[in-house]
């Protein structure tokens, strides 16, 4: 078998991911780094962001100020040392990165634009036009290659984490292309591998969206935090799931119900206003909006599609100049993928799972408790995001975290001895795993498809935007059904050639293990908090749930469930409002 | 199985990759890739044209006879035909070479760019008016 | 619109094919389905062996560049119900002018080497430290190369040139687009270092103006247009480099 050795090891090529890997060679440029990704960088998911990266660099803009829209969008969930860091080193980072050539939209004076956010009480959001995922992704990948430090191993899928005595001594992967098994052994290793959306039926997110690095992980033993905190982003296309940015309704846009009425009214958001204003109305937090979205179901006030129900996004009103020179990805989507034009028609946009706020547990530098283990973005839980992310916090904290991830992993790397090699025989073993398991085997009953369309329907109506005690069980009662049923497929392709049918069926079994820990993380909390609302608990419980959920497999496979203490500094718990309500808990609070 | 170049690797992980071979016809199969064609062959028939100019002038300055047979042979069957043709290829080739030029330079007048029908409209323009003035001349004698 | 459409896709599997083969498929034909949506339709409910590259679904990732009835699109941007009333089948190959690995599934480390050689990054002789702030950059000055940095790297560009087709050390047009962006990035400083790479033969000369790379780029890069004005610059600087040779550089 084929081994390679790296001093640190990015598992995934996103934005975390190579911003890791230039914090490593930055560190120390003699330490060997690898990114290894199942897709080419530049098809990492970071490129479909949107709307933008938040950091305080305005005048009348304060750290404080920041911290404290994230820790109560949060709902006080979030470790706030965490978030102080994340304040502070946003803007540098977002800095470094125009410094990098990231093309920025600018002010007629040169300096950096910002525009309002959902959430966000001050202007702080950077942008770069509506594609500010892509740039970011675009310049770091093309900052990396002048990096020669840092090699890639492109289209290769890892399918185990190597763990030896207690410490993570590097990965087994596939390389897509050949279908060659081997191990790639590392001192460090950093998951970067986004986050789960594909779990459930209705997403923005993309194929490769399947939480690989949470499951691989939680199978190496290392514990998953707060993962029953999914994000429903309030408007998704009915079909597609394509996200219509959060821009759209911070540059103005209205959301209406069949009756042409403006509803967030009803659900405590603030009054209409013809501009839009910060944290009111359409700019309130994203779950609020979603589960106004629900009770507009109930009510039976939005319009009935072949894709479900759906209300709409009305940006007519801002004229076709403003909307393609603020908005115009919005109009090229709408008008590409649903045949509809903004400038002149209704968006139909319904609730999709758009982020996922829970992850790997690990400390302010990346580190989880597993040694040699960190892991940095989507995939991770600092948590600077606790029950509810806000918009534009998710990019700068890709950078800020990838960074630190990067830097504290190559100075742990420096300080280890080499892997040993006896860590092969676990690769062997992995190998002829996947061997027996998909690529020789004939004869099964299922199909990968089946699991993954009941896996669907079951975390859509156990573990959706409204949960309770009876719809959870169920739902895990059936995940673990699927997780026998799984070992009874058998794939149509038993090629070594690029074999993306064995690569469905091995982010198959790692969607079906997060989705448990998420149903699981779910019935634990017995409150409401942020994204995750129990009908049969409906007020948020301060005393027993002011801390992280914590999932962790024990060596017999059955998991059990931790808590933690979410770190409190600055800010008390205070009650969640938006609109006129929050100028007037502001004032009192300040 | 096709052409393979030396860095098709064939061991027992690589697979064969395929590479198809381009046909020498591969500008028939697209209509842009055929008017591509046909716009490249047309600098052959400037070449001629200019050419012919200076045949032309050849001819006059050999006095009123030799003009007289280079007029002649210039209405020969052959000679027009060869002629309209190149006529032809000469108007597709200025058409092609006007509408292309604003790709070619990217103007920039404070600041915003200017747009492409003005670039193209103005190379129209100078054509035109510098037809008339020759047409004009032609008339006068 | 009839309830079905006929879709034609190439098949070539490495160990099993000395060539490709097209195989036929029926597929719904729903009026928002894709290309796209018809291969996973088959690759879930037909034959699981179908292979392809896809992500976001969305015209923004570039993974699912392919070639439709002879034009290269991406599948995710191309509705199926635009060949609904053909005569023929819809033929589904693989990008033309990269060498095939599986299915629809093509080999792109030349262009991954490619766009690597123009130094796609930015240059400068020295770098301002962060706690100085942004480099300032009108709106102006960030329209100059606004468009050349929309490329997604699909590839569509590569199969459209027939120059690339013919003779593959052409650089291509997505590569050169991409240095351009840099050149004309107001805060770089490293133009000269990039003409070093593409004032060759393999770089901008080997282009004839082709324009199909332009006609068929989704994000309206237009690389043609890259070319031939890095054309002019490099050979102003080459008149300039004659005439002033030390003032020019």
């Amino acid at each position: 078998m084929d081994i390679s050795y790296h001093d640190v090891l990015l598992v995934g090529g996103g934005g975390a991911g190579l911003r890791a890997a230039i914090a490593v060679a930055e560190t120390n440029p003699n330490l060997s780094v690898a990114v290894v990704s199942k897709v080419y960088p530049m098809r990492s998911h970071t490129v479909s962001a949107e709307g933008g990266a938040a950091g305080v660099v305005k005048a009348g803009d304060t750290l404080d100020d920041h911290a404290y829209d994230t820790i109560s969008g949060g709902d006080w969930l979030c470790d706030q040392d965490a978030v102080e860091i994340f304040v502070k080193e946003a803007p540098e980072e977002l800095l470094r990165l125009e410094h990098w050539g990231c093309p920025w939209s600018r002010d007629p004076d040169g300096h950096i634009a910002v525009r309002a956010f959902g959430g966000m009480k001050k202007m702080r959001t950077w942008f770069a036009a509506d594609k500010t995922g892509f740039h970011l992704l675009h310049t770091l990948f093309q900052t990396t290659l002048k990096y020669k430090a840092v090699a890639r191993y492109d289209e290769w899928f890892v399918t185990k984490l190597l763990v030896d005595e207690g410490r993570v001594q590097g990965v087994v992967a596939l390389q897509l292309m050949s279908g060659r098994i081997q191990a790639i052994t590392a001192k460090s290793v950093i998951l970067c591998t986004g986050g789960c959306g594909r779990v459930f039926p209705f997403t923005t997110n993309a194929s490769i969206k399947t939480g690989d690095g949470m499951a691989l992980a939680f199978q190496a033993g290392a514990p998953l935090k707060d993962m029953e905190f999914v994000q429903y982003h309030p408007t998704g296309l009915p079909f597609t799931g394509i996200l219509i940015t959060e821009a759209a309704r911070s540059e103005g846009g209205y959301l209406i119900n069949r009756d042409g009425y403006r509803y967030l009214q009803d659900y405590n958001l603030g009054t209409p206003t013809d501009k839009p204003v910060l944290r009111n109305m359409e700019l309130g937090p994203r779950d609020r909006l979603s589960q106004a979205f629900v009770k507009e179901v109930e009510k039976g006030r939005t319009n009935d599609t072949p894709y479900g129900p759906v209300v709409h996004l009305d940006l007519r009103h801002m004229g076709e100049k403003f909307i393609n020179a603020r908005l115009p990805f919005v109009r090229e989507l709408c008008l590409k993928y649903e045949n509809i034009d903004p400038v002149t028609e209704l968006i139909p946009v319904r609730p999709v799972i758009h982020y996922m706020m829970g992850g790997i547990h690990t400390d302010n530098n990346g580190a989880t408790p597993l040694a040699g283990l960190y892991a940095a973005g989507e995939v991770a839980c600092v948590s600077i995001n606790g029950a509810n992310r806000l918009g534009s916090n998710s990019l700068p904290e890709l950078l800020v975290f990838g960074a630190r991830a990067g830097k504290a992993a190559a100075l742990a790397a420096m300080e280890q001895p080499r892997p040993s090699e006896k860590v092969v025989s676990q690769a062997r073993d992995e190998k002829l795993r996947l061997e027996k398991q998909f690529l020789d085997k004939t004869g099964g009953r299922e199909h990968i498809v089946t699991i993954r369309s009941e896996m669907h329907q079951a975390m859509e109506s156990g573990a959706g935007i409204y949960r309770n005690q009876a719809s959870l069980q169920q739902a895990a009662d059936k995940l673990r059904g699927l997780r026998e049923r799984f070992l009874d497929i058998s794939l149509d392709d038993h090629s070594l050639t690029f074999n993306t049918e064995l690569v469905a069926a091995l982010e198959q079994s790692f969607m079906l293990d997060v989705g448990s820990a998420i149903v699981e993380s779910a019935l634990h909390r017995t409150e409401s908090r942020g994204a995750h609302q129990r009908t049969d608990f409906p007020g948020r419980d301060d005393r027993n749930f002011l801390a992280h959920t914590l999932i962790l497999r024990n060596p017999d496979g059955s998991t059990r469930i931790e808590q933690s203490p979410v770190v409190v500094t600055r800010w008390p718990p205070g009650e969640r409002v938006y609109g006129v309500k929050s100028e007037a808990t502001e004032v009192a609070t300040t | 199985m096709s052409d393979t170049s030396p860095s098709t690797r064939h061991t027992e992980y690589h697979p064969r990759w395929y590479r198809s071979r381009v046909s020498t016809w591969w500008w028939l199969a697209r209509w842009p890739y055929l008017k591509f064609i046909l716009r490249e062959i047309s600098s052959v028939f400037v070449a001629w044209f200019v050419v012919l100019l200076l045949l032309q002038i050849r001819a006059l300055s050999r006095g009123p006879d030799a003009y007289a047979r280079f007029q002649h042979w210039l209405q020969t069957p052959l000679v027009l035909l060869l002629n309209l043709v190149t006529l032809f290829f000469v108007v597709f080739h200025a058409i092609t070479w006007f509408n292309l030029t604003p790709r070619a330079m990217a103007v920039r007048f404070r600041g915003k760019r200017v747009p492409d029908l003005l670039i193209v409209g103005t190379n129209y323009a100078a054509w035109a008016a510098i037809s008339l003035v020759v047409a004009w001349f032609l008339v006068r004698s | 619109m009839p309830e079905t459409i006929s879709l034609e896709v190439l098949r070539y599997s490495p160990e099993r094919d000395a060539e490709p083969t097209f195989q036929r498929y029926d597929v719904p034909l729903r009026k928002d389905w894709v290309v796209l949506d018809a291969l996973n339709y088959i690759k879930d409910k037909v034959d699981g062996s179908l292979t392809f590259r896809w992500s976001c679904r969305m015209g923004i990732c570039g993974s699912c560049g392919m070639m439709v009835n002879g034009e290269p699109k991406l599948t995710c941007a191309t509705f199926l119900s635009n060949y609904a009333n053909d005569a023929v089948p819809v033929r589904v190959q693989p990008l033309r002018y990269f060498p095939v690995i599986r299915d629809l599934v093509v080999e792109v480390t030349d262009f991954m080497t490619k766009l690597q050689s123009v130094k796609p990054w930015l240059i400068r002789k020295e770098e301002k430290p962060t706690s100085e702030g942004e480099y300032l950059q009108t709106p102006d000055q960030l329209d100059r190369y606004k468009q050349f940095s929309m490329c997604i790297n699909c590839m569509l560009c590569y199969a459209a040139c027939p120059v690339y087709g013919l003779d593959p050390v052409f650089i291509g047009p997505a590569a050169i687009a991409l240095a351009q962006r840099y050149n004309m990035d107001s805060r770089d400083e490293g133009a000269h270092e990039r003409m070093d790479v593409l004032a060759q033969h393999e770089g901008i000369w080997g282009c004839t103006f082709v324009g199909e790379c332009t006609e068929v780029c989704p994000k309206h890069v237009d690389p043609a247009g890259a070319i031939q004005q890095y054309k002019l610059t490099a050979t102003i600087e080459r008149f300039k480099s004659f005439l002033l040779p030390r003032g020019a550089k």
